[in-house]
């Protein structure tokens, strides 16, 4: 155990903290679950991409700068101390990218990675279907081959893919082999959400706005160089991708450091309600706690990911930790706003320091549903990590 | 001894309950939240029809002179249905405070009269509360000056609206001049009046809130007994039943406590304010977990609009905090049990009259 920082991770924490503070814009930007904020947050990945930050760890060929595990930790520390935008384009950075990464020929490689590192393209994600929410394997979209081998031929219907209707591609699990079942017979394609006979339909989230979309699929045609990994091996090549989004990746410990950090601000700053209800306290120093250890856990595991260790059912309990957490904190806010916290930000009496809570106390909500819902993972802690019998 | 309701107070609920289920479902409700006012003249003229407005109007004044008691039932079905009206505001905790103004003060009977008859909407605008619900649609606000209690024409109000996250609510910070002409009690008699309304909005939003978690749990028993996965019904899973289950409980032990509550205001009870805020707690506990666990058991489902758990949840987080926050209510709390020779203990369940 050294716990020091190199001076070459110094140099780069450096770099990146100057870059943000002349960087970061000012003003918020609006809601990238709106197309004005999306478009906003496709320009904002466009000048981290220009400066070789979007994806730091890919290698620089594919649009990084080949940083490790730890430069990418000290990164996003940086980026989340900022305060900078919200990343629109991490379904397909950090859950697509990653399996490209592993799974894909070298052209696919060049072909998807360094546009998406400068959200040239913005992907969503095409796993649900509505028979197939935690029971993914009960997927029934069809990608039937052509009779020269040349391409797919999807049918079916996706659903709650995430902004779908602003992005430009899907990656997602079509059931290429007729008469299949579970997860046998699925391939991992990649298709283009402009393409004749793909139909999206926004679906309106809790918070008002379109944040999720169902995609309908008629007669589309995708070339099988669209397809990652071998044919009927889509289930394998997913599960890698499931396990980096539970994983590490697709939420970072520095975010949540950052919104216990708010916290605590928040109850510094309204001291004298917030302590008429005890629990209050209690739960601001919770999440400090929680945050911290959680991002200690990300320290260890990259270290041991280093030493060559693979994440494997421990990706389970980084996801019911991380959602929980966040709905605490979130939690937390809104009770010590008391009566403000149901006001929206343009509520005249709402408060600057209620700006963003009522926002994030509603899509954490969600967390401890999407990607793979708390209780599958519980399941899956019992069985895979516990040795647990199957119920 | 008997802590049960009575035929009457049992059948007014059933009748209102059956009345809400075919005259505001959910569909009205989002087409109501879509107007401008967002409310309904005509739900409302139903719901007077029905007597609701007169429920705890005295009898000699052109009521039914029930009383809180009847309300703690009444405010449930308001939450289950989730009522898109403070309705309780003018009909339960201003027609408390308007009764017990003295005879002939400030046209009391005249304005009994109207409540009664379901021709007046009063906005109340507590200190408690830092705006107030329904204050741009009221033909009357009663609105504090310090311990005085002021009755308001609407036109001598300027209101600024602030939109809530549930968009049935229809909250307002005001501009207003007090006057002699508006005072309806003042010092003494004042602060009596603005603590009785505490409690009583206390309770009715308990109420509320309890109806609340019993529709956002039985809409969630519904879904996990529909929705199939692994080719089952999600709710045949033990983490959904047990979910469920652990609302079904909250709930449970909340309505006595809700009970105990509206009976102490009801009688005056020294204790009613310590029982109001512990029925506050816990009803807002059980309607919290209704709607943290009604979403987790619906999925991505019960993360849109489309789904009515939504307008529940948004309802729950609301008035979760209004008329008092957990802050407040705890406060209240542990400062009777703390004092100095607190009735507590077994033998004090009850404030029993000599
Ligand atoms: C904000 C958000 C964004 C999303 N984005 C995407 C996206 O971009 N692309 C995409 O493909 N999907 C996306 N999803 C969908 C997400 O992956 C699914 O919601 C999730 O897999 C659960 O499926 P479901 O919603 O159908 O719930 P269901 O599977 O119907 O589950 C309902 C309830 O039953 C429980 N349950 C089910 N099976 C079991 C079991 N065996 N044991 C115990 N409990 C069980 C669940 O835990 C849950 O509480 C998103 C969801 C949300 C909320």
């Amino acid at each position: 155990m050294h716990l020091a920082y190199t001076d070459k991770q110094k140099a780069f924490r450096a770099e990146v903290r100057s870059w943000l503070a002349r960087n970061v814009p000012k003003a918020p930007l609006a809601s990238y679950d709106t197309r004005e904020g999306f478009e906003q947050h496709r320009e904002w990945e466009r000048r981290l991409f220009e400066s070789r930050l979007s994806m730091v760890m890919w290698p620089e060929h594919l649009g990084g700068r080949g940083c490790d595990l730890i430069e990418w930790l000290i990164f996003e520390e940086e980026y989340y101390a900022a305060g900078a935008p919200m990343r629109v384009n991490q379904n397909g950075q950090l859950l697509l990218g990653p399996t490209l990464m592993e799974f894909g020929t070298e052209a696919q490689k060049q072909r998807f990675l360094p546009r998406m590192a400068a959200s040239d393209d913005m992907w969503a994600q095409g796993w649900s279907e509505p028979n197939a929410g935690s029971d993914m394997a009960a997927i029934t979209s069809k990608a039937t081959l052509s009779e020269d081998g040349s391409h797919y031929i999807l049918n079916g219907q996706k659903t709650w893919s995430t902004r779908a209707i602003f992005a430009d591609w899907v990656f997602g699990l079509f059931r290429s082999e007729a008469g299949s079942t579970r997860h046998h017979g699925l391939s991992y394609l990649l298709a283009p959400l402009d393409a004749p006979g793909v139909t999206i339909r926004p679906i309106i989230a809790l918070n008002g706005k379109q944040a999720f979309a169902e995609i309908f699929f008629d007669d589309v045609k995708v070339p099988v160089d669209n397809r990652i990994g071998e044919e009927g091996q889509g289930w394998h090549v997913a599960m890698a991708t499931a396990g980096f989004e539970r994983g590490l990746l697709l939420r970072s410990p520095a975010r949540f450091q950052a919104t216990a950090r708010k916290l605590v601000a928040l109850y510094q700053a309204n001291r004298a309600s917030a302590d008429r209800d005890p629990s209050i306290r209690d739960a601001v120093c919770e999440a400090w706690m929680g945050a911290e250890a959680y991002a200690l856990s990300a320290y260890h595991t990259v270290g041991r990911l280093a030493k060559g260790a693979r994440i494997g059912a421990e990706a389970s309990t980084n996801k019911i930790v991380w959602s929980e957490l966040d709905l605490k904190m979130h939690e937390t806010a809104m009770r010590i706003l008391g009566a403000r916290g149901e006001l929206l930000a343009e509520a005249p009496d709402a408060g600057t320091d209620a700006a963003g809570w009522l926002d994030g106390f509603l899509f954490a909500q969600a967390g401890p549903i999407y990607a793979g819902t708390n209780e599958i993972q519980r399941n899956i802690i019992a069985e895979r990590m516990l040795g647990l019998p199957k119920s | 001894m008997d802590f049960t309701f009575n035929d009457d107070q049992l059948s007014f609920r059933e009748a209102m309950s059956r009345f809400l289920m075919t005259e505001a479902p959910p569909e009205m409700l989002r087409e109501i939240w879509e107007t401008d006012p967002g409310r309904s003249p005509e739900l409302r003229g139903k719901l007077a029809a029905q007597g609701l407005t007169a429920l705890s109007v005295p009898e000699d004044c052109g009521g039914l002179g029930m009383d809180d008691v009847a309300w703690s039932l009444m405010t449930q079905e308001l939450g289950y249905y989730a009522i898109p009206d403070s309705l309780a505001d003018t009909a339960y905790v201003s027609a408390g405070l308007v009764a017990a103004l003295p005879a002939g003060r400030a046209g009391r009977e005249e304005v009994l009269g109207r409540i009664a008859a379901g021709s007046v909407r009063i906005a109340i605008g507590h200190p408690v509360n830092p705006l107030v619900a329904d204050a741009a649609t009221a033909d009357l606000l009663l609105l504090p000056h310090g311990d005085e209690v002021h009755l308001v024409p609407r036109a001598l109000v300027d209101v600024t609206p602030n939109p809530s996250i549930d968009l049935s609510r229809r909250l307002a910070s005001l501009a207003w001049e007090p006057s002699s002409a508006t005072r309806i009690a003042a010092d003494e008699a004042g602060r009596r009046l603005w603590a009785q309304a505490l409690d009583r909005g206390t309770l009715s939003v308990a109420g509320q809130l309890l109806g609340l978690a019993q529709r956002m749990l039985d809409l969630t028993v519904d879904y996990a007994a529909q929705r199939k996965q692994f080719g089952k019904p999600i709710g045949s899973f033990q983490a959904v039943k047990h979910h469920l289950a652990d609302v079904a409980t909250r709930i449970e032990f909340a309505k006595p406590v809700l009970y105990r509550a509206a009976h102490a205001l009801a009688h005056g009870g020294a204790d009613a304010p310590v029982h109001a805020s512990h029925a506050k707690l816990v009803c807002g506990e059980a309607a919290w977990l209704a709607a943290r666990h009604g979403i987790q058991v619906h999925g991505a489902m019960g993360y849109t609009w489309e789904v009515d758990l939504q307008m529940f949840m948004k309802r729950t987080w609301a008035l979760d905090a209004s008329w008092g926050d957990r802050g407040f209510h705890k406060s209240r709390v542990a400062e009777s049990i703390l004092a100095e020779g607190a009735a507590i203990g077994p033998g004090h369940t009850f404030e029993v009259q000599a």
